[in-house]
């Protein structure tokens, strides 16, 4: 490249030779194209790897498709009996919808709650060692908090927290007994402690990256420090707030081994929440190995593409809602 | 200290209200950024502070309505006083300072993703103002005496971000005064803007000097001289002359100073 630039500057000033001039300009932007070329077809590759993901699912999920149609969606049955085999999808969509939603329900306050404090009242010096204690908390794999959640959590729960809820809240079904030893507020609380670290790690980002103008503008106003959170850092962080919630679901959409180890794995619908359940994920990790029959094996796959479309649409609602805030203001 | 005692004596009386700063040190954890300050600032004035780069301008001003504090490793010693009373007395919540003494920044910083109108309703919200006519009728008026009242009366709920530069200096200025202060700080308010920006900016500033103490940090000596009532020199931390503005520019007491207005440094 450069020594093509080099002799183009020699031959621009060499006028008596206009034929290899033109052969020089010519031939300069071949590296060009080339890098553009080569970087053209790498990003093309993400999109295509989806496109033959969803191919393959849909492929491998035919006659699970052609059987059920969209009563996959709706049905409550899981039947491999031979005699009249029927699968549905419903219980574990909704069940992996309600543990992973309502584990960001209770995870955004609680994380947005700690990145503010880590980012506005504790002292810098003492931020990096806060930090570097959550970031720690991400890399603890999956298998170790199942295993935690089921010889501590479970008890836990089951022992002391269930019975409080049934006594003070009993009278709303979510919190109706029976108990099951594990259930959907195991798997609840243990993706809860699993995204919390992601929505502190990213939202204290956010938070660090407003800029400090924007904190004396409201300071210089005669904000006290919780005033200036809420009026100059909170607003501007608002789209990182988002971000790291939108990722945080990503996760517990899609957590498989906690969850399973947890949740107590029996397809069917509860409105209580001390009842064992099962997640699109924990379902299909539990089950390909069996595979009864081709129709069985089918349904898993189709299960498969479900979780892989409802990821896909919580993060395409996740990032319109981004867009919105972005553009839109608040009062 | 020097400098304050032959330069004051002229105009000590005509100071009444307004502040008066004795024996100020402030600075960043070794580092002392002002060194002995002594100064009176007029009220109902305009005041430029001047000088080069890093000489503490922007540092003693932040130091009024203590904000330089808010700085971690920043420290101070000596006193301001602000109508008598002293800003560094232990009884005086900053918070409270900071609601009677505004400031205005060098770069614009509305509030992003607030309306026009919520930017300036902000510090009234913070005093509890709720009431939508009492809001009303005070962002009208602020919006009004920073000159940017006729350019968004149509759009205050648009987003403060969506102004030009100026008009965001001037939004800034809007709610500043919003909350009614006796002082206004400005450090470098027209630094980031285009010639004309300016200009607004500055006839604003001679408006609203009958009714507030202005004080203004300016890089610019030719913007010292047009808008200033008195006018004060900075060089490395210390006062070197302070004075009408008219008297400092036209004949100045210290050579240093006739150095810097002549352009030789800065």
């Amino acid at each position: 490249m450069v020594m093509t630039t080099l002799d183009l500057d020699e031959t621009n000033l060499d006028t008596t030779s206009p034929p290899r001039r033109a052969a020089k300009l010519r031939s300069r932007p071949i590296g060009d194209r080339a890098f553009d070329l080569s970087i053209g077809a790498c990003a093309v590759v993400p999109p295509v790897l989806i496109l033959l993901f969803v191919i393959v699912l849909a492929y491998g999920a035919w006659p699970a498709i052609a059987e059920f149609r969209w009563h996959f969606l709706v049905s409550a049955a899981w039947e491999p009996n031979p005699d009249k085999e029927e699968y549905g999808a419903l219980p574990f969509i909704l069940g992996t919808l309600i543990s992973s939603i309502l584990a960001l329900a209770l995870a955004a306050p609680i994380g947005i709650s700690v990145a503010s404090f880590i980012s506005e009242v504790v002292p810098p010096s003492l931020r990096g060692l806060l930090r570097f204690v959550i970031e720690i908390l991400a890399t603890i794999p999956s298998v170790v908090y199942g295993l935690w959640g089921v010889f501590v959590l479970a008890p836990w729960v089951m022992n002391h927290l269930a019975p409080v809820l049934s006594k003070s809240l009993g009278f709303l079904p979510f919190f109706s007994e029976p108990f099951d030893p594990r259930n959907m507020l195991c798997a609840i609380l243990i993706l809860t402690i699993m995204v919390l670290p992601m929505i502190v790690s990213v939202s204290l980002d956010a938070m660090r990256s407003v800029p400090i103008s924007y904190r004396e503008a409201a300071l210089g106003l005669g904000a006290t420090r919780w005033e200036m959170i809420r009026l100059a850092v909170w607003p501007s962080a608002r789209s990182g707030f988002i971000g790291g919630c939108i990722l945080a679901l990503g996760r517990a959409l899609g957590e498989t081994m906690a969850v399973t180890m947890v949740i107590g794995n029996e397809h069917r619908i509860s409105q209580s929440l001390f009842a064992a359940s099962d997640t699109v994920a924990s379902t299909i990790a539990n089950q390909f190995a069996e595979a009864p029959s081709d129709l069985f094996t089918a349904s898993l796959i189709e299960l498969a593409l479900l979780l892989f479309l409802i990821t896909l649409g919580v993060n395409l609602i996740a990032r319109l809602i981004v867009r919105r805030v972005a553009i839109g203001g608040a009062d | 200290m020097r400098a304050l005692s032959t330069n004051l004596a002229a105009g000590d009386v005509a100071f009444g209200a307004g502040i008066s700063v004795a024996s100020l040190r402030a600075g960043f954890g070794e580092h002392t950024v002002l060194k002995d300050l002594r100064v009176k600032i007029q009220s109902k004035a305009l005041t430029a502070i001047m000088g080069p780069s890093g000489c503490g301008k922007s540092t003693f001003i932040r130091c009024i309505n203590r904000l330089h504090e808010e700085t971690p490793g920043a420290w101070v010693r000596g006193s301001i006083e602000l109508d008598g009373e002293g800003v560094y007395d232990t009884t005086v919540d900053p918070v409270e300072l900071r609601r009677r003494v505004g400031m205005v920044f060098q770069r614009p910083n509305p509030f992003p993703n607030f309306s026009i109108y919520a930017n300036v309703a902000a510090g009234l919200r913070l005093n509890g103002m709720r009431k939508r006519r009492m809001l009303d009728e005070r962002v009208e008026r602020s919006l009004r005496r920073a000159a940017l009242w006729d350019e968004v009366k149509d759009r205050l709920e648009k987003p403060g971000s969506s102004l030009s530069g100026g008009q965001q200096q001037r939004l800034c200025i809007a709610r500043a005064l919003a909350v009614e202060p006796e002082v206004l700080l400005l450090d470098e308010p027209c630094s980031a803007l285009d010639p004309l920006a300016t200009e607004r900016i500055e006839e604003l500033l001679l408006h609203l000097k009958r009714e507030y103490t202005l004080v203004m940090v300016t890089h610019n000596i030719q913007q010292a001289a047009r808008v200033a009532d008195e006018t004060m020199f900075l060089l490395l931390g210390e006062l070197v002359e302070q004075g009408p503005t008219s008297q400092l520019f036209t004949n100045p007491r210290d050579p240093r100073t006739e150095s810097f207005i002549s352009g030789r440094f800065g």
